[in-house]
């Protein structure tokens, strides 16, 4: 009767095992990140609905040095998500054909940040146009 | 065979994920740092502004896809994450990033939507 167990090498850490893992670990983990900007702006929301006094408790709490801090990690990992997120668009979009010819992954990932550069300009001019 | 439910998961995480690369880094700069910190002007997110911003029905439809997508792209991921990191009960971690998205996305529409306009 066998009682051995075969070996079975460990997985712990394999992210760490080389570079090509890293990156797709720390693209992954942006995800954490966006869904805790959306929880910021979810409780916005919903303090809004509550009136403006607790809209404004939720403004002021915008205002202090950890909420600073914090939104400077968010917006790092924002910018790192973008990056990412056209890197890997010309695995994760079909294959595109222009004039016969396959486009190539770099100009896929460049017109992506292009675009992004873009529609970030145009929020933020659309939102200073719109200030009070 | 049965179909799977793979694709909408994916379409929301795919819309989510394209918008705030998008997007993201404006909106972050804006709510989190340009307005709290006067670099832009405070009033931009004053009360009554925010109030009209989200009474006007394009508003409205703007934070409700901005909360609800960024929501649906990060739980997705995070389901994956978690099975990258050792946590191998599949179902209930589905279960749990899923639900916590849509509960999100209810309390958002929710919210707006007592908002009027």
């Amino acid at each position: 009767m066998s009682s051995q167990r075969p070996y079975v090498r460990s997985m712990d850490g394999w992210w760490t095992r080389n570079a090509y893992y890293m990156r797709y670990m720390a693209r992954e983990v942006t995800a954490v990140f966006v869904a805790a900007y959306a929880v910021v702006l979810l409780v916005g929301v919903v303090r809004l609905s509550q009136g403006e006094a607790a809209f404004n408790g939720w403004l002021q709490a915008l205002k202090s040095p950890l909420s600073l801090v914090f939104h400077l990690v968010l917006l790092a990992t924002f910018v790192y998500h973008t990056w990412s997120w056209f890197n890997i668009m010309p695995i994760t979009m079909p294959v595109m054909f222009v004039g016969g010819k396959r486009v190539q992954p770099r100009t896929i990932t460049a017109t992506g940040l292009v675009a992004a550069v873009i529609a970030c300009a145009a929020v933020f001019f659309f939102v200073r146009g719109t200030q009070p | 065979m049965k179909r799977s439910n793979e694709p909408i998961f994916w379409s929301l995480f795919g819309a989510g994920g394209m918008l705030a690369a998008l997007i993201g880094p404006a909106l972050v700069f804006i709510t989190g740092i340009a307005v709290p910190f006067a670099l832009m002007n405070p009033d931009t997110m004053s009360y009554t502004h925010m109030l009209a911003f989200s009474q006007h029905w394009a508003g409205k439809c703007f934070a409700f896809a901005v909360i609800a997508l960024f929501m649906w792209h990060a739980a997705h991921r995070i389901a994956i994450l978690l099975h990258d990191f050792g946590v191998h009960a599949v179902a209930l971690v589905k279960f749990g990033c899923y639900g916590f998205a849509f509960l999100c996305t209810v309390i958002a529409g929710y919210a707006l939507l007592t908002l009027g306009g």
